[in-house]
C-alpha cells in the first residue's frame, strides 16, 4: 500500500499537464473537474498509505521511496524521493483533504472568469509543489517544492494582472520570500557540511552529534526561512497584501498550506533543534508570540473583510512558533490541522459573502447578510467560535494546549499568548458582527450608507487623505468608479441588489469544513493518554521527550479556564462596541492599527526612498566611474597617440598596433626573464 | 564495445577513424566561404545554406556527446598534425568533460539564433560572419596547444566586431569599437603570457612545445612566482571576456547594441571563453597560482554577483538588464571555479551551459519585443500578458530559470556554486547566495512592468508568439526543463574531468579540498563518523557500479 506514494503529487502533476495542454479545449467548467478529481485522487491515494502506514508498528511507520537520483556531484548525492511517515502523511491528509474542497469551490468562484482554465493549471501546480515540499525526503527536495509554492503564490496572487496593486502583491510576496530562502539555502549547506548529508533519515540519525554552535546556527537560518514562508516577523508584509489573489488562493495557499510550510519545516528539523543552544528556540518562540500579538492587533481596525482573516493567519501562525519554540512539536501540527479547517472554511465564507455582494470586499457595506446567505452565515459562525477559542470547537484544543506549553516555557509568553486570545475573541467577533449582523448596508447607494468608505473611494469630499507609503498607489485614493469598470474587491457604487447564497459547489465545502472544524478536537483530546490520538501517531517523528511537561493537571484545568475566558471576554466587548451599538455610535478604530503601526509603510518608504537610491548610486557609479574609468583610458591614449592617428584610420592599424605593442613588452620580459634567470 | 575502441582505450586517448572534432571547427568556416561566394541577392538560399552547415556541426557536436566516454577524465577524440614543427606548435584538438556540454550548447545555439534572429538586411554577409564565428568559438573549446588556443580566441573577436558594428543599434560603432579595444587589450597580455610559458618550459625542459597538456603536466619546470605573473596576464584577457568585475562595462554596451543574434551568441557562447580559459589556462595550466590567487578570484566574483544584480535592478533598457544579470550569473561562474573544490567546479561547468540557455533565451524573447515593439525602453512597455499570454508564458518560464527557481536548470548549476564555496570560501558564498534575492527583485519588477497591468494604445497591438518564434524557443525550454529535472546525464559526465581538475590543484599548491562534516571544536565524533559512513557509502556504491560496467565490457 506504500508503494503509491509516489502518486500523491503525481496525480496533480498530471493534472496540471494535462490542463496545461488541454486546458483550453476542456474550457469550462470541464477543466476545473479535471483539476478536482485529480487532487481528489491524490487525497485518495494519501489515504491508502495513511492506512499502510496504521498497519505498521509504530517504531516502522518510516517509508522511503526513491524516483531518481537528482543532483550526484561529488561527495554530495541527492534523490528526488519521499519520506512517508506520520508527518509528511498527516500533512498530505489535510493538504489534499482541503485543497479538494477548495478546487470544488473554485469551480464555482471562478465561473465566467475569461482565465478560468488557467487559475487551474496553477493552482494543481501549487498543489504538487506543496506536496512535494511535505513529501521529499531530504532538504533539498522540500526545497524545490518550497519555492514551487512560492511561484505558485506569485502567479496565483498576480492572477488578475491588470491591476497594478495585484501585480506588485505577488511580486512582494516572492521577493520577501526569497529574503527567507536565502536562509534555508544556507542552513542546507552547512547541514551538509556538517552532517555530510541533507536527508532527513541521515539527519535524524546524525543530530545528535552536532556540534552546539552548528545546530544553533541551522536552527536560526531554518527559523530566517520559516519566518519568511509563514509570515512571521519581520517578514509578514507580503501576506496582507496577498489577499490580491482569488479567494480560494488566500484559503488555499495564504491561510491552510503554504503558510504552514515554516512550521513544518520547522517540526521536522527538530532533532537538530533539539541539539542548539536555548536561545534559539526562545527566539523561535518569542517571534511567534510578537506576531502573535502584533497581527492580532492590527486585525481589529481592519475593514477589508480578507484583510481581518489576513492578519489572524499571521496571528495563528504565531501561536504555532511559539509552539516549536516551546517544544510543543504535537501541538503546533495541531493547531496547524484545525487553523486549516476553521480559516479555511472563513476564508471561502468570505469568497461567497463576496461574491453575493457583487466583488465587495468592504465590511463597512455589509451587516445583516445572515438571513440572506444562511449556509455561508452558519458556517462561517462556526469558524468564528472555533478560532475565537470557545470549547467544544476545534481552535479551543489546540490553542489551550500552545498556551499550556507556552506557560511551561514563560509565563511572559504565556500572558502574551493571553492577550492575542482576548483580541482574537474581539476582531473576529467583529467581522462577523459587521458582516452578517447589524443593520444592511448595502441596500442603498455607497454614499448614503456608508459615508467613511465613500470618502476613501473618492465619492464625497473629505475622509482619509493622509494616505502614505503603497497605500497612496492603491486605487482607493481616486475615484476608482470613474474609469469604469472596477478593479477587484470593490463593489458597485449603487444599491447592491438582493445578495443571494452561492451555488452548492461553493457550499458543501464550506459544510464540510464547518464540520471539521467543529470536531477537529477530536484528534487530540487532552483527557486520557488513549485521546490524545495525535500525539501517539506522531511520536515516532518528533522527539518525545520533549512533549512531557511538568505543570499540574489542576493547573492545566486553571489555565484552559483562563483562556476560555479570555477569549469571551473579547466577545463580550465586540458585543457591546459593535452589536449593540449603531455605526455612528462607535468608536473609530485607532488609524495606527488600521494601518498596521505604519510597519509596512514605513518599509515601503525606506525601500522606495533611501533603498532606491543606493540602488540608483551604484548604477551612476558604473556609468561614471568605472565606465568613465575605462572611456578615460581610451581618451587619454587617443590623445597621446594622436600625432600618430591622425596619419592611421581603421581599427586594422590598432589591432596590428596592439599586437607589436605586445610583442615589444614580451621582448622585454623575455630579455628581464633572461637575466633574471 | 568493438574491439577497436578498446583497443583505442586502451592506448590512452581513443581517436574515432573519423576526425570529428576537426570536422566539426573546419565546417562551419567551409560554411562561411560557402556563403560568402552565394549570391546576396538570394538570401533565402544563403540562410538554407547557413542553417544546414549548421545544423550539421551541431549534429556532430552531438555526436562527439554520444562518442563520449563518461567515466574517462582526460582528453578524448584527440586529434593532432604538426603545424609549425620548430616551434612545436600543432593543430590539437581533444574534448573532456568540462569542454563537452559547451560544444554541444555551441552547437545548438547557433542555429537557434541563425532561425530565431534573422538579420534586417544583407542576410548573407551577416550569415558568413555568424557561420566563422562558430568555428572560431568552437576552436576554442576544442584547443590544446597554447598557439592555437590564442589564435582561435583572436579569431571570434573580428566575425562579433562586424556583427554588432554591422547589423546593431543606435550606438554599434561605439559598442563594437570599445569589445574590440578591451577584448584586444586583454588578448595582449594572454600573447605575452603565452609565449612566455612556452618559452619558459623550453628553458627548464630544453624542449619548446606549446602543447597545453604537455606543460600543464610538467609542473614545476615554471618558477612558482613567475608562473604567477603567467597566470595574470592570461587571467587579464579572460577576466575582460567573461567579464569579471570591475573590467565588465564593454558588456552592457555590446550586448545592447548588438543585433538578437549577436546578444544569443555573445552571452551564450562567448563569455564562456573567458570562464572556460580559467578552467583550461588557469586551473589546469597554472595550478598553484590559480589556488594562490583563488581568495581575489572569489571575491571579485562575489562583487559581480550583487553589483551586477544591483546595476541590472535600475536598468531602463530591457536589454541592458539582461546584460547586467550576465554579469552577476558569470561571478557565480568565477565564484564556483576558484571555490576549488569539485561541487563548485562541476556547478560552474553546468552554470555555463545553464546561462547560455536562460540567458541566449532571454535575448532571443526580448530581441522579439523589440521587433514587435521598435523599442526596448522598459516604460514603453505595458501590459503585454493580457494581449499575449502564451508569449509571456515562455518569458515567464526563462525568467523563473534565470532567477533560479529549483526545478529548472539554472539553480541546479547555482546551488551547486553555492555549496561548492561554501565549504572553502564559506562567507562569500553566504554574501553570494544573497544575490538569489536580487536576482527576484530586478527580474520581477522588469515583468511586473512590461507583462502586467493594462496595456495602453502602443502596447494592445503587440502580437502574440507565432509558430516560427515556439519552434525557435521549444528547444530552449525543454532545455531548462529537463536540466532542472534531470540533471544527472550531464553532472556525471563533468564529474571526472572536474574531479581529476581538483586532484591536479591539490596536488600542485597547499590547497587541500576541505573535507564534508568539519564540525565546530566541541564536535562529538558519532556524528563525524556517521556522515563519514555516509559518504563512504555513496562512494563505495558508484566504484561498485564502476566495476560491474567493467566486466560487462
Amino acid at each position: 500500500m506504500l508503494e503509491v506514494t509516489w502518486l500523491i503529487p503525481a496525480l496533480p502533476l498530471a493534472g496540471f499537464l494535462a490542463l496545461l495542454v488541454a486546458g483550453r479545449r476542456l474550457g469550462e467548467p470541464l477543466a476545473g473537474w479535471l483539476a478536482t478529481a485529480a487532487v481528489g485522487g491524490s487525497f485518495a491515494a494519501t489515504v491508502v498509505v495513511f492506512l499502510g502506514l496504521l498497519g505498521e508498528h509504530a517504531e516502522e511507520r518510516t517509508f522511503t521511496q526513491t524516483l531518481f537520483e537528482w543532483v550526484p556531484a561529488g561527495g554530495f548525492s541527492v534523490d528526488v524521493g519521499f519520506l512517508a511517515d506520520p508527518l509528511s502523511v498527516t500533512m498530505c491528509l489535510f493538504i489534499t483533504g482541503v485543497a479538494t474542497l477548495i478546487h470544488l469551490y473554485a469551480v464555482g468562484y471562478m465561473h465566467g472568469d475569461p482565465d478560468f482554465t488557467k487559475f487551474f493549471v496553477y493552482l494543481n501546480l501549487f498543489v504538487f509543489s506543496m506536496l512535494m515540499l511535505v513529501l521529499g525526503d531530504n532538504l533539498l527536495v522540500t526545497f524545490l517544492g518550497w519555492e514551487g509554492v512560492g511561484a505558485c503564490s506569485y502567479f496565483l496572487v498576480s492572477f488578475w494582472h491588470t491591476s497594478d496593486a495585484n501585480a506588485s502583491a505577488g511580486k512582494k510576496a516572492f521577493v520577501t520570500n526569497r529574503i527567507g530562502d536565502w536562509g534555508y539555502m544556507i542552513a542546507m549547506f552547512l547541514t551538509f557540511t556538517a552532517l555530510g548529508s541533507i536527508s532527513y533519515v541521515d539527519i535524524a540519525a546524525g543530530a545528535g552529534g552536532l556540534a552546539t554552535t552548528t545546530a544553533t546556527g541551522i536552527t536560526v537560518l531554518l527559523l530566517v526561512g520559516a519566518v519568511g514562508k509563514s509570515a512571521q516577523l519581520p517578514l509578514f508584509v507580503w501576506l496582507p497584501d496577498a489577499m490580491a489573489g482569488p479567494t480560494p488562493v488566500s484559503a488555499l495557499i495564504h491561510a491552510a498550506t503554504m503558510v504552514t510550510s515554516g512550521v513544518y519545516l520547522l517540526t521536522r528539523m527538530n532533532p537538530v533543534i533539539a541539539q542548539a543552544a536555548d536561545w534559539a528556540p526562545m527566539t523561535i518562540a518569542v517571534v511567534g508570540a510578537l506576531t502573535a500579538l502584533f497581527a492580532a492587533t492590527i486585525a481589529v481596525a481592519q475593514t477589508d473583510i480578507k484583510k481581518v482573516l489576513a492578519y489572524s493567519t499571521v496571528s495563528q501562525l504565531g501561536y504555532m512558533f511559539l509552539a516549536i519554540g516551546s517544544g510543543a512539536y504535537i501541538a503546533a501540527i495541531f493547531h496547524m490541522v484545525t487553523h486549516a479547517f476553521f480559516k479555511a472554511l472563513m476564508f471561502l465564507g468570505s469568497g461567497s459573502v463576496i461574491h453575493a455582494m457583487g466583488d465587495e470586499q468592504d465590511m463597512r457595506r455589509m451587516g445583516a447578510l445572515r438571513k440572506l446567505l444562511p449556509i455561508t452565515a452558519a458556517t462561517f459562525i462556526v469558524g468564528w467560535l472555533a478560532i475565537a477559542g470557545v470549547p467544544p470547537f476545534s481552535g479551543f484544543w489546540s490553542k489551550d494546549e500552545i498556551l499550556l506549553y507556552a506557560y511551561d516555557t514563560s509565563p511572559v509568553l504565556w500572558a502574551i499568548g493571553l492577550v492575542t486570545a482576548v483580541l482574537t475573541g474581539f476582531y473576529m467577533s467583529r467581522q462577523v458582527f459587521l458582516t452578517f449582523f447589524g443593520e444592511a448596508r448595502w441596500d442603498r447607494p455607497i454614499t448614503d450608507a456608508a459615508p467613511d468608505l465613500a470618502c476613501e473611494r473618492g465619492l464625497l469630499p473629505g475622509g482619509d487623505d493622509g494616505l502614505e507609503g503603497d497605500e497612496a498607489e492603491s486605487p482607493t485614493v481616486r475615484n476608482v468608479y470613474e474609469s469604469g469598470h472596477r478593479p477587484h474587491g470593490v463593489g458597485p457604487q449603487e444599491a447592491i441588489s438582493s445578495p443571494h447564497e452561492s451555488p452548492w459547489t461553493m457550499t458543501v465545502p464550506l459544510v464540510v469544513l464547518a464540520g471539521l472544524a467543529a470536531v477537529g478536537g477530536a484528534l487530540q483530546l487532552p483527557f486520557t493518554s488513549s485521546t490524545r490520538r495525535l500525539e501517539h501517531w506522531l511520536e515516532p517523528v518528533v522527539a518525545p521527550d520533549e512533549a512531557i511537561i511538568s505543570v499540574a493537571t489542576s493547573l492545566k484545568v486553571g489555565l484552559a479556564v483562563v483562556a476560555v475566558i479570555g477569549g469571551l471576554i473579547g466577545i463580550a466587548g465586540a458585543v457591546v462596541l459593535y452589536l449593540r451599538r449603531r455605526p455612528a455610535d462607535r468608536p473609530a478604530e485607532p488609524r495606527v492599527l488600521a494601518r498596521g503601526w505604519f510597519y509596512d509603510s514605513t518599509i515601503s518608504a525606506f525601500v522606495g526612498g533611501p533603498g532606491r537610491k543606493a540602488f540608483d548610486a551604484v548604477a551612476w557609479f558604473d556609468r561614471t566611474v568605472i565606465d568613465g574609468a575605462v572611456n578615460g583610458t581610451a581618451a587619454l591614449v587617443r590623445g597621446t597617440g594622436g600625432g600618430l592617428r591622425r596619419t592611421q584610420t581603421g581599427f586594422v592599424r590598432a589591432y596590428v598596433g596592439l599586437l607589436t605593442g605586445g610583442a615589444v613588452i614580451l621582448v622585454f620580459v623575455m630579455i628581464l626573464r633572461g637575466v633574471v634567470l | 564495445m568493438t574491439p577497436f575502441l578498446v583497443a583505442a582505450a586502451e592506448g590512452g586517448g581513443a581517436s574515432l577513424d573519423f576526425p570529428i572534432l576537426t570536422t566539426m571547427v573546419a565546417l562551419p568556416a567551409v560554411g562561411a566561404l560557402v556563403v560568402a561566394v552565394l549570391s546576396g541577392r538570394r538570401p533565402e538560399l544563403c540562410r538554407l545554406v547557413a542553417l544546414v552547415f549548421s545544423v550539421i556541426t551541431g549534429a556532430l557536436t552531438v555526436g562527439t556527446l554520444v562518442a563520449f566516454r563518461g567515466a574517462d577524465a582526460g582528453f578524448q577524440m584527440i586529434e593532432k598534425t604538426t603545424w609549425i614543427s620548430d616551434l612545436d606548435i600543432s593543430w590539437h584538438l581533444g574534448v573532456d568533460g568540462i569542454s563537452l556540454f559547451l560544444l554541444v550548447m555551441t552547437g545548438l545555439l547557433f542555429p537557434i539564433a541563425i532561425i530565431g534572429a534573422p538579420a534586417a538586411r544583407d542576410e548573407k554577409q551577416f550569415l558568413a560572419w555568424l557561420l566563422l564565428l562558430e568555428a572560431g568559438c568552437l576552436g576554442v573549446f576544442l584547443a590544446l596547444d597554447l598557439f592555437l588556443f590564442f589564435v582561435m580566441f583572436e579569431i571570434v573577436l573580428v566575425p562579433m566586431y562586424f556583427l554588432i558594428s554591422g547589423w546593431g543599434h543606435a550606438e554599434r560603432r561605439y559598442a563594437a569599437m570599445k569589445f574590440f579595444l578591451y577584448t584586444m587589450f586583454g588578448s595582449a597580455f594572454m600573447l605575452v603570457g603565452l609565449i612566455a610559458t612556452a618559452v619558459l618550459h623550453g628553458r627548464a625542459t630544453g624542449e619548446l612545445t606549446f602543447n597545453l597538456v604537455t606543460i600543464a603536466n610538467d609542473q614545476g619546470s615554471i618558477a612558482t612566482s613567475s608562473a604567477r605573473w603567467l597566470f595574470l596576464a592570461f587571467a587579464a584577457a579572460f577576466a575582460i571576456k567573461v567579464p569579471v568585475w570591475p573590467l565588465h562595462t564593454w558588456l552592457p554596451d555590446a550586448h545592447t547594441e548588438a543585433p538578437t543574434a549577436g546578444s544569443v551568441i555573445l552571452a551564450g557562447v562567448m563569455l564562456k571563453l573567458g570562464t572556460y580559459g580559467f578552467l583550461r589556462f588557469g586551473l589546469y595550466l597554472f595550478p598553484e597560482a590559480s589556488a594562490w590567487f583563488a581568495p581575489v578570484m572569489v571575491t571579485l566574483g562575489t562583487v559581480g554577483i550583487i553589483y551586477g544584480a544591483i546595476a541590472a535592478t535600475m536598468q531602463k533598457d530591457l536589454k541592458r538588464l539582461v546584460a547586467y544579470s550576465s554579469v552577476a550569473h558569470l561571478g557565480f561562474i568565477i565564484l564556483g571555479t576558484f571555490s576549488l573544490t569539485t561541487q563548485g567546479l562541476q556547478g560552474s561547468v553546468l552554470q555555463m551551459v545553464n546561462h547560455g540557455i536562460s540567458t541566449g533565451a532571454l535575448f532571443l524573447l526580448v530581441g522579439m519585443i523589440s521587433d514587435r515593439r521598435h523599442t526596448r525602453e522598459i516604460a514603453q512597455l505595458k501590459g503585454l500578458q493580457k494581449v499575449a499570454p502564451v508569449f509571456a508564458g515562455v518569458f515567464t518560464l526563462v525568467m523563473l530559470s534565470s532567477l533560479g527557481l529549483p526545478g529548472l536548470n539554472g539553480f541546479v548549476g547555482e546551488f551547486l556554486i553555492l555549496l561548492g564555496s561554501f565549504t572553502s570560501a564559506r562567507w562569500w558564498s553566504v554574501v553570494a547566495a544573497s544575490g538569489v534575492i536580487l536576482a527576484a527583485v530586478y527580474l520581477l519588477w522588469a515583468y511586473q512592468r512590461t507583462f502586467h497591468g493594462e496595456p495602453d494604445a502602443d502596447n494592445e497591438g503587440f502580437a502574440e508568439m507565432n509558430v516560427r518564434e515556439g519552434l525557435v524557443m521549444a528547444p530552449l525550454l525543454g532545455l531548462i526543463v529537463f536540466l532542472g529535472v534531470y540533471p544527472k546525464p550531464v553532472l556525471e559526465r563533468i564529474e571526472p574531468s572536474v574531479v581529476a581538475l581538483v586532484a591536479h590543484v591539490e596536488a600542485n599548491s597547499d590547497r587541500e579540498e576541505p573535507d564534508v562534516n568539519q564540525l565546530g571544536p566541541d564536535a562529538r565524533p558519532d556524528t563525524y563518523t556517521r556522515g563519514r559512513e555516509v559518504l563512504e557509502e555513496h562512494r563505495g556504491g558508484e566504484e561498485e557500479l564502476g566495476s560491474a560496467e567493467e566486466e560487462g565490457e
